[in-house]
């Protein structure tokens, strides 16, 4: 029997606002020292009480719009009660049943349209530290505001699912809400992956949960993963457990974590301590009026008015000086659109591969000189030397590609 | 003895140059040593209070005046415990916005009032550090949950006090101690830095010997606050207390149906008084608040689920095997109410019920300027009689949970006694109406002295 996937996302975003959620502390907690930004609010204290960030609410509202979002006009927050240590008040100010965006449609470039269930509003937790036996709390990132998009389990394969991921990410960027920096965890991807027979109609009667996954690339791999182990459960007559799963970057495999019996209850109700909002559609107008013309909508545009191939578009578009010289460029001869582009295009691989070799050799050269003995250990058969080398070329110019490295690295042992 | 003194009388002497501040104080403080040990009204008191009152700066609107606080409010240097063992010895790192108003006033904070554990009860006897005694009879109870707060102000142990409401919790003990309790509408004072009981009705208000007094102490603690969205932006009034016009008042007929009969008569007799004053009190039907003690029951009880699950012992305080009685059994009925399956049985039926009472208000206030609500249908009550009564405080606020459901303003002001034990009359008002209840209650004290009755301890 032929296996489809049926997969949906809930996706994280941590927004750039300049204070938390619910308080006055900063919400920039990169890199600063452990609960060195609280106050009695983020920190739960006895008496403290949450008061909303409207930027942060406003930032929800441009994503959703973004997403295609219908806007309630009257929502609220909900608190979702359950404890665990990194959650000082023992919930989490979310939204339930009103939550600020829903019912969202985005089309992927084969035509697909994913939708887009809701887009809400809520508060981070703070995180744990688990050193030597002992477990630390930091509440610096407790109660910075994050976005939630879920999806309907609308993906049937990981092209539609990486694109889909790539352009919210473009999209957070263009919006300027958030800097979507995955490992930062800026923007964090949880995966519902079941698979159904070809044809079946109705979902799944389970799901697996993958959750901390923190590449594009890593979410495809793991994604892959689960349809072939979980093709090869039910194709051996067993269903797979409902469970969360995280992703092992070294084996290349999901990896069980907790089993998942039911649903939990987490109690929601309407947060007493912040009044329900009745959003004036002028107010949501005048949102939407102020979105900027998105990176997807600039690639539509370019395709559509000067005629120019897709993926020149798309390379046009990643590119914010590219994208000014184009349009300068083609604004006195639009019927030459086509060749402006690829010259652009050209010009700036050709410029980036010959920038990227001249300081490949210099700092080669440089480490090749402090490792003299490394070389001896090269040339007498062992082949790790070579890869210590790289390692240390690869410190100096961390965006170098390795295979680039690693050729002219035994270019020069050659010499 | 100048620890009698109302807040108003006490600042004219201070300015006066009368009295001092360090005088006041001292007096307070000796009546405090003196009473304490039988009443238990107090939890901690302020060791720097005669420091404070020497600094006083008596032009302040409050200056030099010692006032006691209810021990749920956070005061910086002064342990807060919301009178459970969870919380003993919990020194808050941050201010009430209410103490720190009432501190930017001028007053001195002379200490920390006994209460109900987590404000739940309408005795004081669930506090976990014994129950207050009633000043007018030790063998019996001075309501609750501010009961510390309303005897320490009969007993003359502060000028006056702050309390907190979410149904009852003011007024009841006022109308049991025979003071005068302020309730606040929802909003219009700050809840920031009180420990939440349900944060959907939480009502800071002012105790106190004269209903000038609460007006004074309300104008300085209300308005809004940036820390909490729930307060209101509306200008806080001065709460001038000139004679009102002649107002329409309606005595709701279910609420009469409450009242003890050993008090019916004074409670008519207060009536009657407001008709010689020249207002027209009519009979009204309104929706019979026993209703109400469900939906409050059921709001209240998944509030407090919630808002206590932050006392688990991890960061501060300690762990859950601290908690009372009481407090474990609300956590269990609100945790029940809130869970899948039961939440449109019990919390989403009770907000409809709740919809319903505020729309039955609002149907009477416009005809109606007032509404009279005895905030009790009792004297107090012995001690020791809510000993497997686990809906004590819920029956015994049966004539106050409507208006607090509701977010209204109430008042409890003294109206007679029996059996030596004080009576309590008062007003609802619609929201924001502070201004009116006030006047007319203050015009109800011109004409009357329960206010200044005294208990012999």
């Amino acid at each position: 029997m032929n296996y489809l996937p049926v997969i949906g996302f809930e996706i994280h975003v941590e927004l750039k606002t300049n204070s938390k959620m619910f308080c006055g502390c900063p919400a920039n907690h990169f890199g600063s020292p452990p609960n060195t930004q609280t106050c009695p609010v983020c920190l739960g204290l006895p008496g403290a009480l949450p008061v909303p960030n409207a930027k942060a609410i406003e930032g929800c509202i441009k994503l959703g719009l973004a997403l295609g979002c219908q806007i309630n006009r009257e929502s609220k927050f909900d608190r979702k009660n359950y404890f665990y240590p990194d959650l000082p008040k023992g919930y989490q100010i979310s939204q339930y049943d009103q939550p600020f965006c829903y019912g969202g449609q985005f089309e992927l470039a084969d035509g697909k349209v994913i939708r887009i269930t809701r887009v809400h509003m809520e508060e981070d937790t703070g995180k744990l530290q688990h050193i030597n036996g002992i477990t630390l709390v930091d509440f610096n990132r407790s109660g910075v505001p994050l976005v939630e998009i879920v999806t309907e389990p609308d993906f049937e394969n990981t092209d539609q699912v990486t694109e889909f991921l790539k352009e919210v990410q473009q999209i957070v960027r263009d919006l300027d809400i958030s800097t979507a920096d995955m490992e930062k965890g800026s923007m964090r991807l949880e995966a519902n992956i079941s698979i159904r027979p070809e044809g079946q109609k109705d979902l799944p009667n389970y799901k697996v949960e993958v959750k901390n996954v923190n590449s594009f690339r890593f979410i495809r791999k793991s994604i892959e993963f689960e349809i072939s182990r979980q093709t090869k459960l039910l194709q051996s007559g067993e269903i797979p457990l409902q469970e969360t799963r995280g992703f092992s970057e070294s084996k290349g495999e999901t990896v069980s974590q907790r089993r998942k019996e039911g649903s939990s209850d987490y109690r929601y109700f309407p947060e007493p301590d912040i009044p329900p909002f009745i959003l004036a559609q002028g107010y949501i107008d005048q949102i939407s009026k102020s979105l900027p013309e998105l990176t997807r909508q600039k690639r539509k545009s370019l395709v559509k008015e000067y005629g120019l191939n897709p993926d020149i578009a798309y390379i046009l578009c990643s590119d914010i000086d590219m994208y000014t010289k184009f349009i300068q460029s083609v604004k006195s001869q639009p019927d030459l659109a086509s060749k402006i582009a690829n010259n652009i295009v050209n010009n700036k691989s050709a410029q980036s591969i010959q920038y990227d070799q001249f300081i490949d050799n210099t700092i080669i050269e440089k480490v090749l000189k402090e490792n003299y003995r490394t070389i001896l250990d090269y040339k007498s058969g062992k082949q790790t030397a070579l890869f210590f080398l790289l390692g240390q070329v690869k410190k100096q110019l961390p965006t170098a590609d390795p295979n680039l490295i690693k050729q002219t690295l035994i270019d020069k042992l050659r010499q | 003895m100048l620890n009698s003194l109302t807040v108003t009388r006490a600042l004219e002497a201070l300015r006066n140059k009368e009295i001092s501040a360090v005088e006041l104080t001292q007096a307070c403080l000796d009546q405090i040593e003196n009473l304490n040990p039988r009443i238990n009204a107090f939890l901690a008191i302020n060791d720097l209070a005669i420091s404070e009152a020497k600094k006083a700066d008596i032009h302040k609107p409050l200056g030099g005046i010692p006032i006691a606080v209810k021990d749920n409010f956070l005061t910086m240097g002064l342990t807060t415990t919301a009178a459970s063992k969870v919380l003993d010895g919990y020194q808050p790192v941050y201010e009430s916005t209410v103490t720190q108003k009432l501190r930017d006033a001028g007053a001195i904070i002379i200490g920390k009032t006994n209460m109900d554990a987590w404000a739940h009860g309408s005795s004081t006897e669930t506090s976990d550090f014994g129950p207050t005694r009633n000043p007018w009879n030790t063998e019996n109870l001075p309501g609750g949950s501010s009961g510390g707060s309303a005897a320490a102000v009969v007993a003359d142990m502060c000028l006056a006090a702050i309390g907190s409401e979410t149904a009852g919790s003011i007024r009841q003990p006022a109308a049991w101690c025979g003071v005068t309790g302020y309730k606040p509408t929802y909003g219009r004072v700050s809840r920031y830095g009180v420990i939440a009981m349900a944060s959907s009705t939480d009502s800071p208000g002012p105790i106190t010997k004269t209903v000038a007094d609460s007006a004074l102490l309300l104008s300085i603690i209300a308005g809004h606050d940036q820390f909490d969205a729930t307060t209101s932006p509306k200008p806080v009034p001065n709460y001038d207390l000139s004679k009102p016009k002649r107002l329409r008042i309606a005595f709701p007929k279910e609420y009469l149906e409450v009242i003890q009969p050993n008090i019916k008569i004074q409670i008519l007799a207060a009536v009657k008084k407001l008709e010689e004053l020249g207002h027209s009190v009519e009979e009204t039907s309104l929706i019979h608040p026993k209703y109400s003690i469900g939906v409050y029951t059921i709001v209240q009880r998944s509030e407090v689920s919630s808002n206590l699950a932050r006392y688990d012992g991890i960061r501060f305080g300690h762990d859950r095997s601290f908690f009372g009685a009481e407090a474990k059994r609300r956590i269990m009925l609100g945790t029940y109410a809130l869970s899948s399956g039961y939440y449109d049985q019990y919390y989403a039926k009770a907000q409809k019920v709740r919809t319903l009472i505020i729309n039955d208000f609002k149907t009477a206030f416009s005809k109606y300027d007032l509404i009279i609500d005895p905030p009790s249908p009792s004297t107090a009550l012995k001690i020791g009689a809510t000993q497997n009564e686990s809906m004590f405080g819920e029956m015994q606020d049966i004539l106050v949970e409507p208006s607090s459901i509701a977010g209204l303003t109430g008042i409890s002001i003294p109206c007679g006694f029996a059996d030596g034990l004080p009576i309590g009359f008062g007003f609802i008002g619609s929201q924001f109406s502070e201004e009116l209840v006030l006047q007319v209650s203050h015009q109800f004290q011109e004409i009357t002295d329960y206010h200044l009755q005294k208990p012999k301890i």
